[in-house]
């Protein structure tokens, strides 16, 4: 157990963060696989884990009724899968989909919720970590949807 | 005192298309051969006005390799009058063409260094001529970085060059679309998000950034973000070049004719200007 705590803090989202944080966050969490083409969740069901990769590939996509799939994004190697936790109702809004063989920490959402409203720092801890990768997605959104490798207007 | 300028920089010759090539939907490379003159040498970076006799001149970068002195390459996409005209010429065609113009990336300046190669779309095809001479002088380099963006898989460039380049040991290769379908399994996002994933070493790496302007601002944010140093940072600017030579004015950019400043600027020098809407 000491050996997947150690692991768990020393995934890049949690790097340098207190020991007693993390260990409050180890509280929550578990050790998971997915096998390629199985999906860690889909679009409208309850956001009530959000996962820390370890290693593997997830793929987030959207279905369109009478088309294939549409990939938005893929996540990788120490990457942060989900943010719908945060925010009522706590719905997913996409689908996520292991493409290749994925390891990754599940943390059990209202339990982290639930320790955040009783320690307000373990709150702020994790939220100055979520923001950035949040900010960063959002404005890698607007690259993607200006199109810029698109046909410039006539 | 303006110096006086070779008697034929404004007059284009004869140049017979002795290759088409279909990269995509709407892009084509051109094998072109001199029909009056030796082929003149060119650095990577640089680019040719290519007219298209009826309809119009465009300025177009150099693609191939710069040790091929057998003929240019030019890979075009088809997007206007006259680059839609170039990107339809057929073999034994003749096209005219002026240059080469404008200032390369700074091979020399690179050297001793690893190199981080950061290309969107069609900004690929300038940067070949750098890949070709760094896998050539390899010696010279540290690692080799080539970071390409896309936006679908279809429109991947030059795609079976990239698998080979990955192929080597001192090479990496990252390539991202901005959308697929579930049967691309690489990587989805931006290229500045691949920047991130990079691995490199910042301070010792020289990048060479070429794609849309946009792209190109926040690849050079990414890379800032990442350490390395803006005067380290090389980007290739496009603006509506006439003269080619620094005379009409129209690819002027601030203290600078993209054409004959340019096309090749250092990020440090211009990062202010390209906030600048207006220009």
């Amino acid at each position: 157990m000491e050996m997947l705590e150690s692991m768990l803090l020393a995934h890049p989202f949690l790097a340098g963060m207190d020991p007693g944080f993390g260990h409050l966050l180890f509280g929550c969490a578990r050790n998971l696989r997915f096998a390629p083409g199985t999906f860690l969740f889909r679009e409208g069901e309850s956001a009530d884990e959000f996962y820390l990769l370890r290693e593997g590939r997830v793929a987030l996509q959207l279905h369109i009724p009478g088309r294939s799939p549409l990939v938005i994004a893929t996540l990788g190697d120490g990457d942060l899968v989900g943010a719908s936790w945060l925010v009522a109702p706590y719905r997913w809004s996409y689908d996520a989909l292991a493409t290749a063989p994925t390891r990754a920490f599940g943390l059990n959402a209202a339990c982290l919720r639930e320790k955040s409203e009783v320690d307000h720092h373990l709150g702020y801890e994790m939220m100055r970590r979520l923001v950035p990768v949040m900010v960063k997605r959002m404005q890698a959104a607007r690259h993607q949807l200006i199109d810029v490798y698109g046909r410039p207007p006539t | 005192m303006i110096p006086a300028l070779p008697p034929d920089t404004m007059m284009p010759e004869p140049w017979r298309v002795r290759s088409v090539v279909r990269e995509s939907a709407d892009v084509y490379t051109l094998g072109l051969e001199s029909l009056s003159s030796p082929v003149p040498p060119f650095l990577p970076g640089q680019f040719n006005m290519l007219y298209a006799f009826g309809v119009g001149e465009v300025p177009i970068s150099l693609s191939g390799d710069a040790a091929d002195v057998s003929g240019f390459v030019h890979t075009i996409r088809a997007v206007g009058a006259v680059s839609t005209a170039l990107s339809q010429a057929q073999p034994d065609s003749v096209l005219g063409l002026r240059g080469p113009f404008g200032c390369g990336w700074p091979l020399t300046e690179a050297s001793g260094h690893d190199i981080l190669i950061v290309a969107g779309g069609l900004g690929l095809a300038p940067l070949r001529p750098v890949i070709y001479h760094l896998l050539a002088h390899s010696e010279h380099f540290g690692r080799i970085t080539i970071l390409h963006g896309s936006r679908s898989p279809a429109e991947i460039l030059f795609r079976s060059e990239l698998a080979m380049w990955q192929t080597r040991p001192d090479v990496s290769v990252a390539i991202t679309v901005d959308h697929a379908d579930p049967t691309w399994h690489g990587h989805v996002g931006v290229v500045p998000a691949l920047v991130e994933r990079a691995v490199f070493d910042p301070p010792g790496t020289i990048a060479f950034v070429c794609g849309p302007e946009v792209m190109m601002r926040f690849s050079a944010a990414a890379l800032l973000a990442a350490g390395v140093g803006a005067n380290r940072i090389h980007v290739s600017m496009e603006r509506n070049m006439k003269c080619a030579i620094g005379l009409c004015g129209h690819c002027q950019f601030g203290a600078d004719f993209v054409c004959r400043d340019g096309p090749v600027l250092p990020y440090d020098r211009i990062a202010k200007r390209l906030a600048v809407p207006e220009l």
